[in-house]
């Protein structure tokens, strides 16, 4: 883990001095993303210089406005992945519809890998359900189908839950999705990209102010910024941990 | 817990008194204290991102203060109401019960009015482009006539106001299960466990607005509410001596054991893989809504240590120490309610003032405070009013006998 962690950081300094003040407030929950499991189709797709990424997700892998596509994180990890593997194509798509349980999405999932075949699926999910109050037991079996349909199209699978989202916690109970998410991870070996500590993290530490009420985007924008960049870092990782397998993780 | 007799072995009497037995010395202080325990466990949880909440047992085992909760309940409702059913006959026990239950939807929708104000002054102040998705939470309040009804109907439930629906439809079902259980009481204690086994069998549930089903399966709670109101009628004096075994102690603590280091591979993951597959494949999803068998079992494990380190006669029972607990206890519908309350404005002062972790300390401090003084001050009242529990001459007070909210 440590030796990753070294490389990962010899990585982003080597990435410009421009975006070293990007990367400090990112870095602050860097502790949070952990590559618990390999990503082997990914490993594979970048050995052959040409990685697609599929994101899966409802509203909040979207940002709003002008030019909010180009700020959201989907694209800000086009982006890093681009510089991170620069002899690699990287291409990141977006599947993203407001209000989309797990359900729904899993309804989707074989007419988006008809249309390609990604090595990575970004499965962003848990917000919808948790608003609308579907059975936890029902999101829990469409984890799982989902994962299996994944699964069998030879696709990797990176889960990312529920933003934290200071002013309605006490209104969207969240928890028990949090949690069928991390046993369904646990159970099927998925990554789980824990969105939801790292921007509590960062609440915590001041790095962003995410109970502001406001309209301007910039606080938005440099939250996705920073969820691109650890996304690839936890990709980049994963990805890494195929050649020399899983020495320092257990 | 568990009341424990001072001597063991007295069936007969268990069967022919359980009532006059279970209370020797008055009321069971620790039925109380424990209640009183899980109504500020609950609140602490009910904080959202609260530090304070590390210390409940959720954190440390399978079951929750749910589990406690709704257990002193039926125990506490069985005694109370099988007196009542004993003394006065079927007709008015079951009157007794169905109006607790009505005090209790009623309390409930009182809490519903409180909710919907500080939603909607939330969702008036709430604005920012990262949480579009999140806003959406909002919307209902376009609807409110549906909002309004299904609340009504207990169908909508916002977070953290599923107990006292579930308190409702418990009780509202009580009055035939009493009745059972004055009679046939290991025949009542298998019906509850039938339909627990059914619930699973059949996916019983109520449907819930807007979708979905209740969060806490009435069907299959009713197992620790029919179990603890079996208890409660002599249950524990038949159970006793093997609860106050060896062997069911060390059960216990090895249980207890073996759920602290699963729940510790939930905290640190990279040592789940030391959990077998076989393991984990049968023991999850550990399922809140529809009481697990782990969660009850922890919380047995959990009673079984209770009930065999603190005797009913405990001296420390009486010192000033668990007074505020104790308090809290007695009165358990009104502190439940003002625990709901206190942690949506415990919440709202984090948003609104500061969410650093001497504010969380503060808020969790003064919720508790406010608990115990308003708990204080119930029974400074009914005291006034002449209706102390010790009082034997007014007829069984659902508060003070236990209540059962």
């Amino acid at each position: 883990m440590r030796a990753t962690f070294i490389a990962l950081i010899g990585t982003m300094l080597g990435v410009g001095t421009a975006l070293a003040e990007d990367n400090s407030a990112c870095a602050v929950a860097q502790s949070l993303v952990h590559a618990d499991f390999a990503l082997p189709h990914v490993a594979n797709a970048i050995h052959e210089q040409r990685l697609e990424i599929a994101v899966v997700g409802s509203g909040s892998s979207a940002l709003g406005g002008p030019g909010g596509q180009s700020k959201a994180y989907p694209a800000r990890l086009e982006a890093v992945l681009a510089e991170r593997l620069p002899n690699v194509a990287v291409k990141v798509l977006t599947y993203i519809k407001p209000r989309q349980t797990a359900a729904d999405m899993v309804k989707e999932f074989d007419s988006i890998l008809a249309d390609l075949k990604p090595a990575l699926v970004i499965w962003q999910t848990g917000t919808a359900d948790a608003m609308r109050g579907v059975d936890p037991e029902e999101f829990r079996g469409a984890l799982n189908e989902g994962v299996e349909t994944l699964r069998a199209k030879q696709a990797d699978i990176l889960f990312m839950n529920m933003q934290y989202s200071p002013r309605t916690e006490s209104v969207i109970a969240a928890g028990s999705y949090e949690e069928a998410m991390r046993f369904v991870a646990l159970q099927y070996e998925v990554l789980l990209f824990d969105r939801f500590a790292i921007m509590r993290h960062w609440s915590e530490m001041g790095t962003f102010d995410l109970f502001a009420t406001t309209k301007k985007t910039d606080t938005a924008e440099h939250v996705h910024d920073c969820l691109g960049r650890l996304l690839a870092d936890l990709i980049v990782e994963a990805a890494g941990m195929v050649e020399a397998p899983a020495k320092e993780v257990h | 817990m568990l009341p424990q007799r001072a001597q063991t072995g007295a069936a007969a009497a268990a069967e022919s008194g359980a009532v006059a037995a279970a209370v020797p010395g008055g009321r069971d202080l620790r039925l109380d204290l424990f209640r009183g325990l899980a109504l500020w466990l609950i609140f602490l949880d009910h904080i959202p991102s609260n530090i304070v909440s590390w210390i409940t047992i959720r954190n440390y085992g399978f079951s929750d203060a749910t589990e406690i909760f709704v257990f002193i309940s039926g125990y506490t409702a069985a005694f109370v109401y099988g007196r009542a059913m004993r003394e006065r006959g079927v007709i008015v026990a079951s009157a007794r019960v169905l109006k607790r239950a009505w005090q209790v939807y009623v309390a409930h929708i009182f809490l519903f009015a409180v909710y919907m104000a500080e939603i909607s002054y939330i969702s008036t102040s709430f604005e920012n482009p990262l949480y579009g998705e999140e806003a959406g939470i909002f919307d209902f309040l376009r609807q409110p006539d549906v909002a309004l009804v299904q609340a009504l109907l207990l169908k909508f439930k916002p977070a953290n106001m599923d107990i006292l629906p579930l308190y409702i439809m418990l009780l509202a079902a009580f009055p035939p299960y009493i009745w059972l259980l004055l009679r046939r009481p290991t025949l009542a204690l298998a019906a509850s466990v039938t339909v627990y086994i059914l619930s699973w069998q059949f996916d019983w549930n109520l449907p819930a607005y807007p979708s979905g089903q209740w969060t806490f399966n009435p069907f299959a709670w009713q197992l620790m509410f029919g179990f603890g109101a079996w208890c409660g009628l002599g249950g524990a004096e038949r159970i006793g001596s093997f609860i106050r075994s060896r062997v069911a102690v060390g059960l216990s603590v090895a249980y207890l054991l073996f759920a602290l280091a699963i729940v510790m591979t939930w905290y640190f993951p990279h040592y789940s893989h030391y959990v077998p597959q076989w393991l984990a494949d049968w023991m999850y999803p550990i399922d809140k809504t529809n009481l697990d068998v782990l969660r009850f079992a922890h919380f047995l494990a959990l009673a079984t240590l209770t009930v065999r380190f603190i005797p009913r006669d405990w001296p420390g029972l009486k010192n000033n120490l668990f007074r505020p607990a104790i308090l809290c206890g007695q009165h358990s519908l009104e502190i439940f309610c003002l625990g709901v309350f206190l942690a949506f404005a415990a919440h709202f002062v984090m948003v609104e003032v500061s969410d650093g972790v001497v504010m969380q300390i503060a808020v969790s401090l003064f919720g508790i405070a406010a608990m115990v003084a308003t708990a204080a001050l119930i029974t400074w009242y009914k005291k006034i009013e002449g209706r102390s529990p010790g009082s034997r001459s007014s007829p069984p007070d659902a508060d003070l006998a236990g209540g059962e909210a």
